[in-house]
């Protein structure tokens, strides 16, 4: 008789769930999953490499391409760390302003993982409800930066400018007009506050339709509950943070253990997982869409009461404004210099961290005083999460795998960076 | 236009029982084709109005030629032929996947005793019709010589022998109820004075629900595609199939989901009788018109539970069709057996 023998099974690069291009190769018994080995670096671009190779300001925009659904928080982290050894602080109303777009990413990322996770476990619908509020989110981004992905809106020092005093409309098309237009532009009619405040009020409903078809859903459950279990155990042995971690019950979150921007001065609430499951991360994502919901009502609020300055006046860093340069020498001076040569940042070592919505996402920064990092290294995430990949699905089927890909909330730009 | 007339008359008369026997083909297969091209397009308007997109509105005026300018760019593409693959088999395959499903159409009545073959076995032609299809996914999934169809291939064979066994017990239990084999017959059993309360949907309820969701696990739609797949083995048996065999593999699938829901009124829903008594005139009057309302309602819930549910897994499509439904169906089997035997349910008209 002939033996029988397990058999290996390409998963990805070009497959539906593979985020991107992740390629896995599976040692199959039937359909149980043996042994699943990751395989990365298809989406390498030596980030790392290329930040060593040109000023800092100018290094900003590789962070938005990082992790590319969750752009301001990675490049929060680094201008953090560039802060951090220049030994400046942003106004108070720029900190409050990238609390306010954290947490509009922190929605954003979230929006994608919802729709993709319960895309790849066969439910269509909540992939299309989810980019319909991405959609209006986007719209901020491109309304405070003018780029909709890639914002490069944070600098050293603050933030580029100002919110936008008035919300960009929709304008009218073929497909778009009279009444339908009227609907899409109703939030639209004054300030980006008033848009994300009309946002924030009808979002938790919003939420509670994509719940409607997922959290009691009989099948939603069956695919999720006891699937991809992590225990606390693992999860801090494998390095895992974010969601994963408090999925698996653990209460940790750099914005309540280490502060930073306003988040100690914004009322939130962390939810926690018990089981460790993919149901549990799911129900935790969930929550955390709520709780950004929160915290962005009480950032609109104060920046509607305190306006101020966004950026620091020191223009040894920060570029000075183009009325100052009319008939100012020093300003021009100022300004040719730091879009030729930059700025030089002192001597150190630093490592800033924020919580990203997949996890810690944290910079670690060299410098030997000159005017380009001396060495850059990003701690991204879903690498961390990726590498436990193996040890979490042996024994489960292959339908499990791509749950706990979803789960994972892998995005390949920050795992190969 | 007069020499092909003439030619025409010229084919006719030389060959009177060959003209006969291809019309007597395209009677039924060119609604049905044209039926499956409609069908792809409300499945598509329908999910994209439920997921708040526009669906196809370019092709033709509300997309309708959407499908018809997609059938042309499949059968002009190449037919890949994957290295090491069967060929014979792979060729074979969408044909035998393709055949019972439009065979199956032979014995489904439109009206009293209008069908193209009324023959007094029909159901057990149709169970026998839809169990062939099978070997088409399975032949398919194996001269594929691809993991992914193979999985898909094995997947398919598993769950549609096992839903087979509840769907046949569902169809035994209308059988008893019935009295008969003839679609025909089972349809005027169901007639009588009370209207749609006469149906068997009512005495045969879990019988019917059962007998719809196993028709979507047995058509491998959502949420039991499990054989197709399409975020873990990617499109499973017909992974590797492109061009006409792969329009082929879609026909069926789509002419298979039609006929379970034209099949679903005729067993548990009265097929052409009309809901309502006859005292209502024009709309108490029986006709094809209800059996097709029927049907699309029951095409149109296809499409329903594919925009909105998550795909169960493999081994938990099995636990579903081996210890819920089969149970239930064999209790009920049972349950219409006595029904019958004391005269509960009274049928025909």
């Amino acid at each position: 008789m002939q033996e029988i023998k397990n058999y290996t099974m390409n998963f990805g690069p070009q497959h539906p769930a593979a985020h991107g291009v992740l390629r896995l190769v599976l040692e199959m018994d039937g359909e149980t999953v043996v042994r699943a080995d990751p395989h990365i670096g298809l989406l390498h671009r030596a980030t790392e490499k290329l930040a060593e190779s040109k000023p800092f300001n100018q290094s900003i925009g590789y962070m938005d391409r990082l992790d590319y659904v969750s752009m301001m928080c990675n490049e929060h982290a680094y201008v953090r760390a560039i802060e951090n050894l220049l030994g400046i602080e942003a106004p108070e109303r720029a900190q409050w302003i990238r609390t306010m777009f954290d947490e509009i990413t922190r929605i954003l990322n979230h929006l994608m993982w919802i729709g993709s996770n319960a895309l790849d476990l066969g439910a269509m619908a909540v992939f299309l409800y989810a980019f319909r509020e991405r959609e209006e989110l986007m719209d901020c981004y491109e309304a405070v930066s003018g780029a909709r992905m890639h914002a490069t809106y944070y600098r050293p020092g603050g933030v580029y400018r100002d919110l936008p005093e008035v919300m960009p409309k929709y304008g009218e098309s073929k497909w778009h007009k009279g009444k339908d237009l009227e609907r899409l532009n109703q939030w639209r009619g004054g300030s980006m506050l008033d848009f994300l405040d009309a946002f924030c009020a009808d979002f938790p409903r919003r939420v509670d339709e994509y719940e409607e078809l997922l959290t009691d859903n009989r099948i939603w459950k069956q695919r999720t509950v006891d699937i991809g279990v992590v225990s606390p155990e693992q999860a801090l042995a494998w390095g895992m943070s974010g969601p994963m971690l408090r999925g698996s019950g653990i209460e940790w979150d750099l914005r309540k253990k280490q502060p930073y921007a306003k988040y100690a001065e914004v009322d939130f609430d962390v939810p926690v997982g018990v089981k460790g499951d993919c149901y549990d991360r799911y129900l935790v994502r969930v929550e955390e869409m709520r709780q950004s919901n929160r915290i962005i009502q009480q950032c609109v609020k104060w920046l509607r009461a305190n306006p101020g300055p966004v950026m620091v006046r020191n223009y040894k860093v920060v570029p000075p404004s183009r009325v100052e340069m009319k008939d100012d020498m020093e300003a021009l001076i100022h300004h040719f210099k730091l879009f030729s040569e930059g700025y030089a940042v002192p001597a150190g070592e630093t490592y800033a961290a924020v919580e990203a919505p997949k996890g810690e996402f944290g910079i670690y920064l060299v410098s030997d005083g000159a005017n380009k990092p001396f060495r850059l290294k990003c701690r991204a995430p879903s690498f961390v999460h990726l590498s436990s990949m193996d040890a979490i699905v042996r024994g489960y089927m292959l339908p499990d795998v791509v749950a706990m890909i979803g789960t994972y909330d892998v995005v390949f730009g920050e795992v190969d960076r | 236009m007069d020499s092909i007339t003439a030619a025409f008359h010229w084919f006719v008369s030389t060959f009177p029982t060959l003209s006969m026997a291809l019309g007597l083909l395209l009677l039924p297969l060119v609604p049905l084709i044209i039926g499956v091209a409609m069908y792809v397009w409300w499945e598509r308007k329908v999910i994209g109005w439920m997921h708040v997109r526009m669906g196809p509105n370019k092709v033709g005026p509300f997309g309708l030629a959407q499908t018809f300018a997609d059938v042309f760019k499949l059968l002009l593409k190449e037919v890949v032929y994957p290295a090491n693959s069967n060929k014979a088999l792979f060729l074979l395959a969408p044909l035998w996947a393709l055949i019972p499903s439009f065979a199956a159409w032979a014995v489904i009545p439109i009206g009293p005793n209008v069908a193209w073959s009324n023959a007094n076995a029909g159901l057990l032609f149709l169970l026998a019709m839809t169990s062939m299809g099978v070997y088409g996914i399975i032949i398919a999934g194996w001269a594929s010589n691809s993991r992914y169809a193979m999985l898909g291939a094995m997947r398919s064979a598993a769950q549609v022998v096992s839903y087979e066994i509840a769907m046949g017990f569902s169809l035994v239990s209308v059988l008893i109820l019935a009295g008969s084999l003839n679609l025909s017959d089972i349809v005027q059993a169901q007639a009588g004075g009370k209207g749609l309360f006469d149906w068997f949907w009512l005495p045969l309820l879990p019988m019917f629900v059962i007998y719809f969701v196993s028709g979507v696990a047995e058509t491998n739609r959502a949420p039991f595609d499990v054989a197709e797949g399409e975020s873990e083995i990617v499109a499973g048996f017909h992974v590797e199939y492109s061009g006409a065999p792969f329009a082929v593999f879609f026909l069926t699938e789509y002419a298979n989901m039609i006929l379970v829901s034209f099949l679903a009124p005729i067993l548990f829903l009265g097929g052409w009788l009309s809901p309502f008594p006859a005292s209502w005139g024009l709309l108490g009057e029986p006709g094809w018109w209800w059996l097709c309302a029927k049907a699309f309602f029951f095409a149109t819930a296809y499409v329903w539970f594919r925009a909105s549910f998550p795909r169960y897994r493999y081994d938990q499509i099995m636990r579903l069709g081996w210890k819920v439904f089969i149970p239930i169906t064999i209790v009920w089997v049972f349950v219409a057996g006595c029904m019958k035997y004391f005269g509960w349910v009274t049928t025909g008209a």
